[in-house]
């Protein structure tokens, strides 16, 4: 499909998102802090079922503990965490285990695990928590890890792979459940820009194809324009603002304006992060 | 006056120092003692971790076989040495078998076991587990859907559970096998005074009292070293970091219990 015309279905696509919005996973003013760094300070966020939500911010922000906290590997000091309106803060660990269920994530350093092939950790929910058969499960690992683009690794360790391909295997171990939620966690750090490029379009593709919906944290502002359906800054444990990408390019807040231009002239402290 | 502040700041200091490491330790404690009941209960929760087991068994025990029998062998020996050398001067070489046997198998061969243990395998499984949690494996566990603790701390703590007894009565047999040669073919004490005195003085109580320390120990061994595993932050120095922690607060505690115990079974 030429570019245009493949931008146009997914501005489409956005539409219907935006029209029918159905907030999936709420965050109330969410407070959290390790030691004397306040990292969290009244995070309020809502994402929408089907939408890729990008959150950028400076590093060391508190964007991975934002996501850590969405599944509850983080527990917030105060503030309410909701998925599909329950408070996953109040769960016991059944329910915890259930609701984890929902969502893969995507972790900056793929998180494969070395001691495993790449079909076990691909495999990995299958193998420890269902019953269903070694050769069924073969099956399942060879069709997730075609979707990531690869074939052939599957008696492969991870040590092996290199830093594209791991992050493809990892997509694929998060892809495995068909989850309703992807999270991830810097996908495109520390790749080339066309494996970026890849990466992104794998987000774009599992968006479209399965109407999953993602929460995108990240701080390389080509590919947040590129997959965001809408982008949300996090600057000192807030958001300090939410929009479409357009909305944010052309925003008028100099704090969004300075980090969404990458300049280091503007109101925020270059030596604080 | 200045000079008044200064001492009084510098002993505020060294106060709030002493209070951080006590609150520390404290801390430390309790969530090693967390660690280990979870992973035990989990232990009696199907489904049962028996492959994952065995193969931490294997580590465990099998891979620690042969610096756990030099550690028996030369310390029977050596022990011999001198014992026979002091003894001598009343005349008694001929207990050798006997005072030799009840040391090994009461005191020394757990504890030396135990410490050999948590040096090999105590500073492997930190290592591990803390590559693993800084590596962000043990939140991607979590995200599975699996329990971490249930995944990697229960077949740990069963392996040191029942390999340390084994462990220890094998190194109990080697140690005294060592100390039988050195008193019979270098000491020229007869082969059977020194089996008579050993059968005689060592009791089948005073063996099984040294296993079960090693139950305990191997408790220690396992939680200890899961803890600080699991809560290593900051990278290679992280991970470097709480294995010597590791290391050296599963050998005091094995120390400290071992004093508890022998004084309860000593009673």
């Amino acid at each position: 499909m030429p570019e245009r015309e493949k931008d146009k279905s997914r501005a489409k696509g956005k539409t219907t998102v935006e029209e029918r919005a159905k907030p999936l996973i709420v965050a109330e003013s969410l407070y959290k802090s390790f030691g004397d760094n306040h990292v969290l300070r009244g995070m309020d966020l809502t994402i929408n079922e089907g939408e890729v939500l990008v959150i950028i911010g400076r590093s060391g922000c508190g964007k991975s503990v934002f996501l850590k906290h969405v599944i509850r590997i983080l527990r917030p000091e105060r503030g309410r965490m909701l998925f599909d309106g329950v408070d996953i803060n109040q769960l016991n660990v059944r329910e915890l285990t259930e609701l984890r269920k929902n969502f893969g994530m995507l972790f900056q350093g793929s998180a494969l695990f070395d001691s495993l092939s790449v079909r076990e950790n691909v495999g990995f929910y299958f193998y420890e928590s269902t019953k269903i058969p070694i050769g069924e499960i073969d099956e399942i690992v060879k069709e997730k890890l075609a979707m990531v683009g690869l074939s052939g690794v599957e008696d492969i360790f991870p040590a092996e792979l290199s830093g594209g391909m791991k992050k493809r295997v990892g997509l694929a171990r998060a892809i495995a459940t068909e989850p309703r939620v992807i999270m991830y966690d810097e996908p495109t750090t520390g790749l080339d820009p066309i494996m970026a490029d890849v990466i992104n379009e794998m987000i774009i593709d599992l968006q479209e194809k399965l109407n999953i919906t993602s929460i995108v944290v990240t701080h390389d502002m080509v590919s947040a324009y590129k997959i965001a359906t809408r982008i949300a800054m996090l600057y000192e444990g807030k958001i300090i603002e939410v929009g479409t990408p357009q909305e944010i390019k052309n925003s008028q807040n100099p704090y969004v304006q300075q980090f969404v231009t990458g300049s280091y002239k503007g109101p925020i402290d270059v030596l604080e992060g | 006056m200045n000079q008044r502040n200064t001492h009084h700041q510098g002993f505020l200091g060294l106060a709030e120092r002493v209070g951080r490491r006590i609150i520390g330790g404290f801390e430390s404690a309790g969530g090693i003692a967390i660690m280990f009941w979870r992973a035990f209960y989990n232990i009696f929760l199907p489904p049962f971790e028996i492959k994952r087991s065995f193969q931490q068994m294997v580590r465990v025990g099998v891979e620690s076989v042969p610096v756990v029998l030099l550690t028996a062998i030369f310390t029977g020996m050596v022990l011999t040495l001198q014992t026979t050398y002091q003894i001598a001067k009343f005349g008694a070489e001929s207990y050798i078998g006997g005072v030799v046997g009840l040391s090994m198998t009461r005191e020394l061969v757990p504890v030396l076991t135990g410490l050999m243990v948590a040096g090999r395998v105590g500073a492997s499984i930190a290592a591990e587990l803390g590559t693993m949690s800084v590596t962000e494996q043990i939140d991607a566990l979590k995200t599975l859907a699996t329990n971490p603790i249930r995944y990697l701390v229960t077949p740990r703590l069963v392996a040191c559970l029942i390999m340390l007894p084994v462990l220890t009565a094998v190194a109990d047999t080697v140690g005294i096998a060592g100390s039988y040669l050195v008193a019979v073919f270098h000491l020229g004490i007869p082969g059977s005074a020194y089996m008579k005195t050993l059968s005689m003085i060592v009791e089948s109580f005073d063996v099984l009292t040294g296993l079960a320390k090693t139950v305990i120990f191997g408790g220690i061994i396992a939680s200890v070293s899961c803890f600080y595993g699991f809560n290593t932050r900051g990278g290679a120095e992280g991970v470097g970091r709480s294995t010597t922690t590791s290391v050296v607060s599963s050998c005091i505690t094995i120390l400290l219990a071992d004093v508890l115990l022998t004084a309860l079974f000593t009673k």
